[in-house]
């Protein structure tokens, strides 16, 4: 998540949801995100909320954080039901950071064992965590998927070492195949994450990237674009002139090669950044941010919703494991959607997913939507066989112009 | 060294041979307001304690840019050898646009203080004011300002200045207005040396008027100089141009507040207030007389002020259109010179044609409708007024680009201007290349000293108006001055420039140029417009053209990457608060057919590096 969190309402102490999130909350998926905010060094480019180890000391410590993310865990559970909220198991659950692997695997499947206790997991449930290949052994993969974890994703970023050390990643690639390797051997999904557009990079890089990552036949793959978010060492490497800036066109032109490569491989785009090996290998986890399922976040600055209540938790590991000390709700701010901005959140959400966007319900809010779409074929933006069934499902162009598209459609 | 005078002369009742009239002919920075501050000092009718820096620059933008825009009149007491004296000061505006009031305040006068910077030397724009005062047969004082800077040069500038004015260097007095030495000195050379006023007593009253403010509580408050008889208060007076008669409801004289008088005689230099609302009721040059016994002959001189560029002023927002509206009927009831009419714009919206004096007129009178009725306005480069004759015979004048006609144009003249230009020898070379460039015709060069050049030329006005005065100061590392009056007009071949967005033209940005130049614009303005306009969903081909002939063009390559890659952990907040503030910034911009075009794009476009350097300070 971003080291900056959103301006917000006031979020109440006992974490009570307004009764609109009960609204059709039984037919909704119910998720779990766990942050873990800690990682060995920190990346030039992240400004994800996360910390070295001796960065933090106290409760907020990585031996001490488990039991802090369990109370959370308590916490969630009694706020859900004293809101009205049905009981639901547990669809998808997702550790990411940070670097969740840094934390002892049993400190994982520790916090994994509390939430199943908690909510239960539903039949064929995804449990994910993210994974730094320095910082998983065979042994630590093999307890992960023994103690319920279904699938690992890999921050492989790249396979060409002067693009890793421009992104400040101490792993070295030759150790990928061989995580992936025994993820497999432990029975786990394996999905690998990778950047394009760091400073530095040809496209020739990073078509070995890619075809280093496919040549690990993953289920999964996700390509980033280099985000230069403001007040990391990279965005000032850039501005003193030490590395090149980001040029949208270069980016352009390497989402289009993965595009291109990724599918001769044989997976297919379900999101803007994410390719998956079958329909069923998608992150369901991350689909259901896009398809605006009720998910509660644990951690520091983790982000939560549910029911058109979106809240996100106080940032510094310390604050954090403060509140939960003293019984109170670990949310920093919270917003309720009006129907007006969900319909938003869900044009600009739900556009970037290749089932796509209901086209005749767009003219819920004014007219602008349905008129643009007409506008939107015509510029190659969207499909026009599937426009032509009621769906709004981009291109390959549109999808590299899928916020501009968004803009088309929203109502001035 | 003389005292302050014990007894004042009484306006109304003092001798013509007990006045003195003068004014101060200066450049901008030379120091003329810091020197009549201390004139007021010294002889004593504002107190130390109630000085503020240049007392006499009332417009905040006057004092901020150091410049005077209208003049005011101050009389003062002074005693020499036992005799007091009234001496009438009269501040004259120190730039080029406002030549014209300035002709008016040396009529007023018998004496004019030539004030130079002894750190800098005379600049063109004085030199031509000195010219002025020269053939209106004023007593020049010369005086060399600022001889307490480090860097003053006394000594040569004196030896300059006694060239072109004939006489001695020893006879250029030295004073510093800052530290107010020689200023005493001055006061007493300019009651000996200056001629006292002479007119007939006895003849029907006139009066020149030299000045005419708008004054919220008291309407317009008229600056004269009586040259025969004399004015009361109370009687019926005559605008001798316009055979308009006024009640005379106060008369009086500025020292500096306004102070009634019984009335002003000959020679006297004091203000009249009527009650009319408007300035152009009370025109600078007109001769005012009394209505009972009118004049038969008008004073000489009188001209209407005519307006030399054209710009259109627009609100960047376009609600604004009415506060527009209203300042701008507001500023022109104190400026005679301020013509304007409605003008619609497809790129701009609603906005105004301005007609103004020059550049500087234009600057001043955007910077006080955007600082005094805060708006935000855009105004498109400056034009000068074409006389376009068609096939037909037709005659029309054309001051916007948008309404040049196409085709069947038998001749186009455009208007002249005699330029002046004063500079270091070193620079002739530089300063003749960017005349030729911009179409002049050389009319003669002098030396005013061994290394100061005085450089004639004839040149289009609209080869001056954009930027020809920055780029003489850059050509001549900031020593080069320039001053320019108006000198009839040439057939000339010109052509219209239109720049297209998409096919789409944008009127706001055509122009009228010479047709060896419209390709130099045509590249110049699409190559701006191609870095000032973001990269839209699809390529936008930019345009220059005369006709449907197409002379430039550039192309704004289309984005092809518009996508956050992800939303981290969840947080849609964020991407929604950004798609919201992209969605508000999509507002702001103007369309041309598809093509959004920010409104920065319009303004910087439009701007000239000159006036982008002047905001910055």
């Amino acid at each position: 998540m971003p080291s900056a969190l959103p301006l917000g309402d006031p979020a109440p102490s006992d974490g009570l949801l307004p009764a609109q999130a009960l609204e059709g909350a039984g037919g909704r998926a119910f998720g779990l995100y766990v942050h873990i905010p800690f990682c060995a060094v920190r990346c030039g480019y992240c400004d994800f909320n996360t910390y070295t180890a001796t960065e933090l000391g106290g409760g907020a410590s990585q031996d001490a954080y488990a039991d802090t993310a369990v109370a959370e865990v308590g916490f969630a559970a009694r706020a859900l039901a004293d809101s009205g909220l049905p009981e639901r198991p547990l669809s998808t659950v997702f550790f990411g950071g940070g670097t969740p692997t840094l934390l002892p695997a049993e400190d994982l499947a520790r916090i994994l064992r509390a939430a199943v206790d908690t909510w239960g997991l539903a039949p064929g449930a995804e449990v994910t965590t993210e994974a730094n290949p320095d910082s998983v052994t065979r042994e630590s993969l093999q307890l992960l998927a023994d103690a319920g974890f279904t699938r690992v994703s890999f921050g492989m970023q790249s396979a060409v070492p002067h693009v890793l050390k421009v992104l400040d990643r101490t792993h070295t690639p030759s150790r990928v195949p061989l995580v992936v390797e025994w993820a497999r051997e432990a029975g786990l999904a394996v999905s690998l994450d990778l950047i394009y557009g760091t400073p530095g990079e040809s496209l020739e890089d990073w078509r070995h990237s890619l075809e280093t990552a496919l040549s690990y036949r993953p289920d999964h793959i996700s390509a980033y674009a280099l985000i230069v978010e403001e007040g990391t060492k990279l965005a000032a490497q850039i501005r003193r002139g030490e590395v090149p800036g980001i040029d949208d066109d270069d980016h352009a032109a390497k989402y289009e090669l993965a595009d291109e490569l990724i599918s001769a491989a044989g997976l297919g785009w379900y999101e803007v950044s994410n390719w998956a090996a079958t329909p069923e290998q998608a992150c369901r986890h991350n689909l259901a941010y896009w398809r605006g399922d009720d998910w509660w976040g644990i951690g520091p600055g983790a982000h939560s919703h549910v029911g058109g209540v979106r809240w996100w938790n106080v940032k510094h590991p310390v604050a954090y494991a403060a509140r939960l000390d003293s019984g109170a709700s670990p949310a920093a701010g919270r917003e309720t959607l009006d129907s007006e901005t969900r319909n938003i959140e869900r044009i600009m959400l739900e556009a970037r997913l290749v089932s796509g966007l209901d086209i005749p319900s767009l003219g819920g809010l004014e007219e602008t939507g349905r008129h643009a779409v007409a506008g939107l074929i015509a510029d190659g933006l969207v499909e026009p066989a599937q426009a032509f069934r009621g769906r709004l499902v981009l291109t390959l162009k549109g999808r590299l112009l899928a916020d501009a598209v968004v803009r088309r459609l929203l109502p001035d | 060294m003389s005292p302050m005078a014990r007894t004042a002369p009484v306006p109304a009742a003092t001798d013509p041979a007990l006045i003195r009239n003068f004014c101060i002919i200066a450049h901008i920075d030379h120091g003329k307001s810091t020197l009549a501050d201390r004139m007021l000092q010294f002889t004593g009718i504002v107190q130390s304690r109630d000085m503020k820096a240049q007392y006499l620059d009332r417009m905040d933008i006057e004092r901020e840019r150091g410049i005077t825009i209208k003049s005011q009149a101050v009389r003062m007491p002074w005693e020499l050898e036992g005799t007091s004296y009234a001496l009438n000061m009269i501040d004259t505006p120190g730039h080029v646009d406002f030549t014209y009031e300035v002709s008016r305040s040396l009529a007023a006068c018998e004496g004019a203080v030539l004030l130079v910077d002894a750190a800098q030397g005379i600049e063109a724009q004085t030199l031509a004011n000195l010219y002025l005062a020269m053939e209106n047969n004023l007593t020049i004082i010369p005086v060399l300002n600022k001889i307490d800077l480090p860097a003053a040069q006394p000594e040569k500038y004196a030896e300059e200045l006694a060239n072109l004015i004939g006489g001695d260097p020893e006879d250029v007095l030295r004073v510093s207005g800052k530290t107010g030495a020689g200023v005493e000195a001055l006061l007493d050379k300019i009651v000996r040396d200056l001629p006292a006023p002479v007119g007939d007593p006895d003849a029907p009253a006139r009066a020149m008027i030299f000045d005419s403010v708008y004054d919220t509580y008291r309407g317009v408050v008229t600056y004269v100089r009586v040259v025969d008889g004399m004015l009361h208060p109370r009687e019926r007076i005559q605008m001798m141009s316009t055979r308009a008669t006024h009640e005379l409801l106060e008369i009086g004289v500025s020292s500096p507040e306004p102070t009634p008088s019984k009335g002003l005689g000959v020679g006297e230099v004091g203000y009249l207030i009527t009650g009319v609302k408007d300035v152009r009721q009370s025109k600078v040059g007109d001769t005012v007389t009394n209505m009972a016994k009118p004049a038969t002959q008008s004073l000489a001189g009188y001209a209407d002020a005519k307006p030399m560029v054209f710009s259109g002023l627009y609100p960047l927002d376009g609600t604004d259109y009415p506060v527009l509206r209203d300042a701008l009927e507001k500023l022109m009831l104190n400026d005679a010179a301020l013509v304007y009419e409605p003008e619609t714009s497809a790129a701009l919206g609603f906005g105004f044609r301005v007609g103004f004096l020059g550049l500087l007129h234009l600057e001043i009178t955007r910077e006080r409708l955007e600082r005094e009725y805060n708006l935000d306005l855009i105004s498109t480069a400056p034009n000068v007024e074409y006389e376009v004759t068609l096939e037909d015979k037709k005659v029309i004048h054309v001051t916007n680009p948008s309404e040049y006609p196409t085709g069947k144009v038998a001749e186009v003249r455009e208007p002249m201007v005699s330029a002046t230009i004063l500079a270091p020898n070193e620079f002739v070379g530089a300063i003749m290349e960017l005349c030729q460039s911009r179409r002049g015709v050389m009319g003669g060069m002098d030396y005013l000293s061994e290394d100061r050049v005085e450089i004639r030329y004839r040149l289009p006005l609209a080869e001056i108006v954009f930027d020809f005065f920055d780029i003489l100061k850059s050509r001549t590392r900031g020593y080069g001055s320039l001053d320019w009056k108006a000198d009839g007009d040439q057939v000339a071949d010109l052509v219209k420039v239109d720049i297209m967005l998409q096919g789409e033209q944008v009127d706001a940005f055509s122009a009228i140029t010479h047709r060896d130049k419209a390709y130099a614009y045509g590249v110049m303005m699409t190559g701006k417009l191609r870095e000032l306009i973001p990269r839209q969903q699809f390529e936008v081909p930019i345009q220059a053209a005369i006709g449907s002939r197409i002379i430039a063009r550039e192309s704004i390559r289309a984005i092809r990457k518009d996508v956050l890659a992800k939303c981290y952990g969840g947080d849609i907040t964020r991407k929604r608060k950004l798609l919201e503030k992209q969605k508000e910034g999509k507002k702001r911009m103007k369309m041309v057919g598809r093509v959004e075009v920010p409104q920065e794009a319009f303004i910087a476009a439009l701007t000239t590096e000159e006036s982008k350097d002047k905001a910055k300070k």
